[in-house]
Parts: structure tokens; sequence; C-alpha cells
């Protein structure tokens, strides 16, 4: 079949301060109707730039496209070269005949608008319709995109909807003058696993049904397996490798791509394996001959948590009284042994990070007990809680917003060394030294400033810092989820180093299944504020007897082409709201042992 | 770009080194009386070689008095400016570190004080103190504060929520500390860009004081003194009120670059 899209030795560059950048060069692709070509590439590689150049939006972001054709077969079988096109012809060929789905649903719905007069504005303008007209096609199109009750949501505002109904929309926007071509940047990258696996089912379907060719931009290669026909991988502004998604995952042949494939977590890597294992990273010799033989561990339990609730008040009206309350944690119950890694999972709002942080105090829990060490956390003042904390350290999101950018990165790991008096003159300068070799950071980076390192770096200054004080347990609160996949597989691969080394007890906060199946002893699966499942690795994974865990267990995308599970069109239970009015008490959590140490709630 | 912006500082510095040097020599170069004396033949004469910038209503060398009034004019907007910081920094970061109660408490006095026109507060504290140069000071520095106050609450409310705050806490660090060694270094860059900006409001506020008859007391200099005085020859005598609008002008441009570039200097990433 014709090509729809050929991108021929496609180069773009951005004037900066510091003078040319080249964002891509020398690309070329093509992209035939009904057929999905994903890029894929770490941040940085232009893969973004890519399909902002295809749209002609470069150039709003200070961007030219200075080599290259971008030839497009419009409806009336003309081609266009895009990149030599006036901008009154790109207009009319953006959101009519190329259609765009951007990362966040959030922000490309206009929030002071309703849902029909988001799509009704596209129709009036390049389909020429009438109001009435244009409602009835809004109509049509919400139920294209499987949204219940489509007369009322037209009505309804952005932020009434939930995320993967934005998104839905967002989808219902760009397909709304059936265009020849979709593109899609990262659009479920910020969207929970099994919305995901609903909006990936959705653009596969639409796919087939209109013979779209799709533009699929992404990070994930687990997505990639799942939706491409073809993949295109990129590396800073080059395409390395391109090829027939079963190429590309069973024959690598660049060896970029080949180390981008071992640093991927594939869910069910790890069946039958007692222990959690590094990652096998190439050029990473240092993990390839890492014994992972189970060390015998000594069964003491490090840190337990009773009946742990937290609750936030919602304020409202004039007076700002407490109308309702948030149900974050709701009677959670867990131990964690020293030397052993918990992974709380669950998706956005289920309360895990506030449990996190109200073990550590950071926020405090309204009823429960938490001990660590045989010490009652819960009860310890002010001063007790700041002394206690030296035995309990957090690693956050984003590595990015967790140092400080003002200060010099030797001066932020010893902080905590300072603040507890462990250490000074020399001997700090030694600890600090010895951090950084410790986390394999080149000890010419402590003189540097934060914005000066990359992500990977940055998060490994980030565990430095945490492991300052000899703590006991780490709290890793999506420690590698803002990383790039290779630098996140290293940085897991430090983690577990660290454990191994230190005896740490790690408190894994994670929406990842596939890095917490690799890096946990015990999973504990989170659902509205409460533990719907908790057990030993293997048992949560291979025998999940939660419906919840089983239908998080299969939305979670698998990075192999021969298993696609997004064909037919998903529709999964949607999360209900956490929030209850004042005086509402919840039934405390029961609990029955399926197998020894998996427990699982009783309904 | 990177040149433009060392361009720019170079100049705001040079700007600000003339002014320092007008303010410092300048009064001891100049003759005595030289400001003060009146030449009733020469009232609103235009600039010549005789009086390079004029002379105003009363005859009096408008060159000696920009030069002898840069002292005072800067003198008080300085001292103001620094003032309302000493005050309206550690109340801004307070409020907006731990919020609140504290923060409510606090706001809700910065509110009322914001209430009143600054000028106002500055005209009330000024009668109440009396007409002299420290009270002047005094006057425009809490007029001032409030609004100081409020802008650095704002910015430390903001960086009290940034992860590497609950980083340093979860690691041990004092509120006092995290203040001074996160918080502080992070909304900095908001207080010198309102700092300057305030330079130029000080300046004009010392004017209002003046006219008023509650800041610099005649026959003495100061740049908002000869402003508020050309108010009603600017038809005849338009020079009057060019010359320190001039210096003034320039102050605040020279302000603005240097603090510009302060900000720049001070913010690793921008190395």
């Amino acid at each position: 079949m014709k090509d729809i899209v050929s991108v021929d030795h496609l180069r773009v560059e951005f004037a900066t301060d510091g003078g040319t950048v080249v964002g891509v060069e020398d690309v070329s692709f093509t992209i035939a109707p009904g057929e999905t070509l994903c890029v894929v590439g770490e941040s940085g590689s232009g893969k973004s730039v890519t399909s902002l150049a295809l749209m002609r939006l470069v150039e709003f972001g200070g961007g030219t496209i200075t080599k290259g054709a971008l030839n497009f077969v419009r409806s009336d079988g003309s081609i266009l070269d895009v990149a030599a096109a006036s901008p009154q012809v790109m207009s009319r060929v953006r959101g009519n005949e190329i259609g765009m789905i951007f990362q966040e649903p959030m922000t490309a719905l206009n929030p002071v608008f309703t849902i029909e007069r988001q799509l009704t504005d596209g129709l009036m303008l390049h389909e020429g319709l009438s109001q009435s007209a244009a409602t009835a096609r809004a109509v049509e199109l919400l139920k294209s995109v499987r949204i219940p009750e489509p007369e009322r949501r037209l009505k309804q505002y952005p932020h009434e909807l939930s995320g993967g109904m934005r998104q839905r929309v967002v989808i219902a926007m760009a397909m709304a003058c059936e265009p020849k071509l979709l593109i899609a940047d990262e659009p479920t990258t910020a969207l929970d696993v099994t919305i995901q696996a609903e909006i990936l089912a959705l653009i596969n379907r639409l796919k087939r049904e209109k013979g779209m060719a799709v533009l699929f931009i992404t990070h994930d290669m687990a997505v990639v397996a799942q939706m491409a026909d073809r993949v295109v991988v990129m590396y800073r502004g080059r395409i390395v490798e391109t090829g027939t998604v079963e190429q590309i995952f069973e024959n690598p042949q660049e060896d970029y791509t080949k180390a981008l494939l071992a640093a991927v977590p594939k869910l069910g890597d790890m069946k039958g394996k007692p222990a959690p294992e590094r990652m096998r990273l190439i050029g990473d010799e240092a993990a390839r001959a890492a014994v992972t033989a189970a060390k015998p561990r000594k069964p003491q339990v490090l840190l337990e948590v009773k009946n742990l609730t937290t609750r936030f008040p919602v304020k409202g009206g004039i007076l700002r009284r407490t109308v309702a309350q948030v149900h974050a944690v709701e009677d959670v119950s867990f131990t964690l042994k020293v030397g052993e890694t918990l992974a709380l999972v669950g998706e956005s709002g289920c309360g895990k990070s506030s449990c996190g942080r109200s073990i550590l105090r950071l926020i405090e829990p309204t009823s429960g007990e938490v001990w660590i060490g045989g010490r009652d956390i819960g009860a310890l003042n002010r001063h007790d809680l700041r002394r206690a904390r030296a035995g309990m350290q957090m690693v956050f999101q984003d590595p990015f917003a967790s140092l400080n950018p003002y200060r010099r990165l030797k001066d932020q790991v010893a902080e905590p060394i300072q603040n507890f008096g462990l250490a000074s003159g020399a001997e700090l300068k030694n600890r600090v030294l010895q951090l950084f070799d410790r986390v394999h950071l080149p000890r010419a980076f402590m003189n540097r400033f934060p914005h000066e390192l990359s992500g990977g770096q940055r998060q490994r200054v980030a565990i430095a810092r945490a492991l300052a004080v000899n703590p006991k347990l780490i709290v890793a609160d999506e420690a590698v989820s803002a990383l790039d996949v290779s630098v996140q597989a290293q940085v897991l691969n430090l983690m577990m180093e660290l454990q191994e080394d230190l005896g740490l007890s790690y408190l894994f906060i994670s929406h990842d299944m596939a890095v917490v199946e690799r890096v946990a002893h015990h999973v504990g699966v989170m659902y509205l504020g409460r533990i719907v499942e908790i057990g030993p690795r293997a048992a949560v994974f291979d025998n999940p007897t939660h419906p919840y865990t089983q239908s998080l267990l299969s939305a979670v995308p698998i990075a192999d082409p021969r298993q696609r599970r997004f064909v037919d069109d998903l529709k999964f239970k949607p999360i209900s709201s956490p929030i209850f009015p004042l005086g509402h008490q919840p039934a405390p959590s029961i609990y029955t042992e399926v197998a020894p140490g998996h427990h699982v709630l009783q309904a | 770009m990177k040149r433009f912006k060392t361009t720019k500082g170079l100049i705001g510095i040079v700007l600000l080194l003339l002014i320092a040097l007008v303010a410092i020599v300048g009064p001891m170069v100049i003759p005595p009386d030289a400001a003060t004396a009146m030449d009733m033949l020469a009232r609103r004469a235009p600039p010549s070689l005789a009086h390079p910038f004029g002379t105003d209503q009363l005859g009096r060398d408008l060159m000696y008095r920009v030069i002898l009034g840069t002292r005072t004019s800067m003198e008080i907007a300085v001292s103001a400016v620094l003032m309302s910081i000493v005050l309206g920094l550690p109340l801004g970061l307070i409020s907006g570190y731990f919020g609140g109660f504290i923060d409510n408490v606090l706001m809700r006095l910065v509110d009322t004080l914001l209430a009143f026109p600054a000028l106002l507060l500055a005209l009330t504290i000024s009668a109440v103190l009396g007409p002299n140069i420290q009270n002047t000071i005094i006057a425009i520095g809490v007029a001032f504060t409030p609004y100081l106050a409020r802008i650095i609450r704002g910015e430390a409310l903001r960086v009290a929520q940034m992860p590497y705050v609950e980083a340093a806490r979860s690691s041990g660090t004092t509120d006092g500390m995290i203040m001074l060694r996160h918080v502080l270094p992070n909304i900095l860059p908001a207080v010198i860009v309102q700092g300057t900006i305030s330079l130029a409001f000080a300046i004009l506020a010392e004017a209002g004081l003046s006219f008023l008859g509650l800041g610099t007391q005649p026959p003495a200099a100061s740049w908002g003194l000869m402003i508020q005085a050309s108010r009603d020859q600017l038809d005849i005598a338009p020079w009057t009120a060019l010359v320190p609008g001039l210096a003034v002008a320039l102050t605040v441009l020279g302000l603005n670059m240097f603090g510009d570039v302060l900000r720049d200097i001070l913010d690793p990433r921008a190395k």
C-alpha cells in the first residue's frame, strides 16, 4: 500500500544562547495507512521533536526545519511537503487531516469550556457544520471512544471527568475530522496502568476500523511491544535502528537497542526465582558478576505497622470547616524484615505515598502504631522524632526537585551527618567521599551543583544523602519512576547492591508492576487506602487472588510483541472515591490467609 | 546573548559606581553654598555655559543641586529599602514556611498595614516621629515592609513545598536550618528584583514626604524635592523636572541591570 507519510532526511535545529543545537538529524521513515509506527527513545532522543516537525508545531518551540522533506498524502490525493507548506495550509491540515493526542489530558483540554464546546469548535471550523449537526456528531464521537452517557458528558467540564475519560475526550477531539494520520505523543505516560490499557486498546480499535496511520511516540518498550507494527529506535537525535516490532525485540542489530531491551524489566521474568535479582545490563560487568545466591537471612522484624490510618480533612464553605475526610490510608498493617524489600503497589490515589509518609511521620497519621527497631515512632516527641529519623530515610520520585538547586552536592550529602553531629572536619569530608564512591559517582562531582548532573546521577546523590546517616530503613517513593529505562535499571541495581552489602530494608513504593516484581521480597497491593492483598512476591504474582490484583496484573503491558493483550476494547472498573462524610466508620480490614504469609482482604 | 548579559551588567555597575561617586565625592568638591545660592536675575534659566543644567525657580544652579541631592536621595532610598527587607524577610519567611496559625496571625497584621496607602502610612509615621532624615527612612521602610513580606511569603510558601525541603526535614534538619539553607537561597532572586524596584519607589516616596514638608527640609536638596518643585512650571521650565527625573531614571536603570546580574551570579544554574 502507498505510504501516507514519508519523512526524508529530516533535520531540525534550535537556536539557543549557546549557538545552534541540532534537535534531530537525518531522520527518515514512512508510515502506511492502517499501520502503527512507534518511535521509541529516552529523553532527549528527539522523538517528540520529530512528531512536532510533522505537525510543523516545532516552530512554536523555537525550532526550524533546515533540511529534508516531510511528504504527506492529503485527503484529495495530492502530496504536501509539510516542511515547505504555508501556515494557512498547515492550519487546515492540523487537526483536520492530522490529529494529535498529547501526554497530559488535563492540559490538552481547556478547563473553562464544556466538553461539547471543545468538540464542536473544531467541527464547525473545519467541516462547516451547524451547531446542531456538530452536537450530533460530538455525541457520535463520544460513543465511538466508548464514553458512557455521552449526552450528559457534553454538558460537563473537564475537571468533572476522570483521567481516562479525559484522554478519551482528547482522542475523540483528535478523531473529530477523521484524520488520516494520528500522532500520539506519550498518550498514556501520565495515566494509571488500567486506564493505559483501555486507551491503548481504544487506539488499536480506531486504527483498525478507520484504517488510520498512527505515529506513536513513547519511551516505554513494553507499550511499543503491545502497539507497534514497525519501530524506529532513536538516540540523541538520530535513528539507531528501524524494523518490524518482532525484528527489534527478537533480533536487535544495534548495541543501543540491545542495551535498551536488556534494561526493561519484563513482567514474568522472575517466575520461579525466590529472591530479587539484579538486572543483567550490557556493559555493566559488576552486575553480571554479582553473586545473586540468596543469603540466609535472619528473620528479624525491623518495621511493624499496625492498623495505620491517615485521613485528610476536606474543607468547605465560607468558614472553611471540615466537611468530609479523605481516607488516604485505612487500617493498614504489615511487617518488614531486616534486609528485605516490601513493595507497595497501586494506582494513583490509592494511598501508597501517604502510607510511606505516615510511617516517617512526614504527615501525621490519624491512628495506628508504627514500630521501627522496637521503638514506637508514633509516641515520640518532636525532639526524639528528629533523632529517630537518622534510622529511616527517604528517596523521592523527582530527582530534579528533591535536590536544592543552590547548594553544592557535597554539602547536601553532608547535611544529614551534620544534623546529627556524627562527624566533622576531615572525618566528615571522608564520609562524603565514601558515600560518593558507594553510589558509583565520580568524586569530581562533589563540588558541582545539581543542574550539572543527569537525572540518574541526581538520584544517586539522593541515595547517597539517604545513606549518609546509616539508616536501617529507606522509604523509596517512586524512586525510579521519573528515570529513563536504562538509568532506571542502573539505579535499581545500585539499590539491590546496597541492600546486599548493607542489609538495608526498603519500603518500595511504586506503580510499576514489572519493577516491583524485580526488586521485592514481599508485595502489598493497595486500593482505596487499604492493602487488598499482601504476601511473598511469588505468591502475589503467580497466584493473584483479590480481583483488584488480578485486574491490575492483566493491565500491565508486557515487553513482548508475541503476547499482545490490548486487542479488544477493555473496560476496567473505575476507582471509586476515598472521600467519606465526617463520622464515617469504615469496616476494619479482615484478611484471609490463602497460603502461608499470603493474605487477601475479605470483601 | 551571553555577551549582551555581561554588557548589561557592566553598564549597570558603571552607572551605580558613577552615582556612588557623585554621592560621596560630589558634596566635597562643589563650592560650599553653590547649591543654595540664589540668583534672582537668572530664575528658571535654561541650560547654558554658566548653568549647564539650568536653574530653578529661585535661580539655584540645578547641576549643583542634583549633585547634592544624590547623597540625600540615595541615603534615604537605600536605607529604607534595606530596612524593609530586614523587617519583611523574616516576617514573610516564617509566615510562608510554617503556614497555618502563625501565617494567619502575621498576614492579618501585614494586611492591616496594607490597607493604608503606603504614602499615608509613611506620612503618619513621619508626622509622629518628626521631620528628619532618620525618621523619613523609618517611615518609608515601615511603609514598604508589608509589600515585601507578602511577596516573600508567597515565594517561601512555594519553596516550602518542594521535595528538597521535605528531604531535608526527613533527614533531621531543624526548621531554622531549613529556612536558612534551603528556603532563603531559593527566594533570594525574588527579593533582589523586588528590592531594586522598591528603590525607585522609595526615591519618589521621599519626594512625596518632602513635598508635604515632612521629608528633606529646604534648602537642602533631594531629587524628589526637585521633581515636586518643578511640578507647576513644567510648561515654562521643563528642564527643572527633566534633570532630577533623568537622575532617578538612570539610577533605577542601573539598579535593575545590576539586580539582574546579581541574580544570575547567585544562581548556579545560569553559569
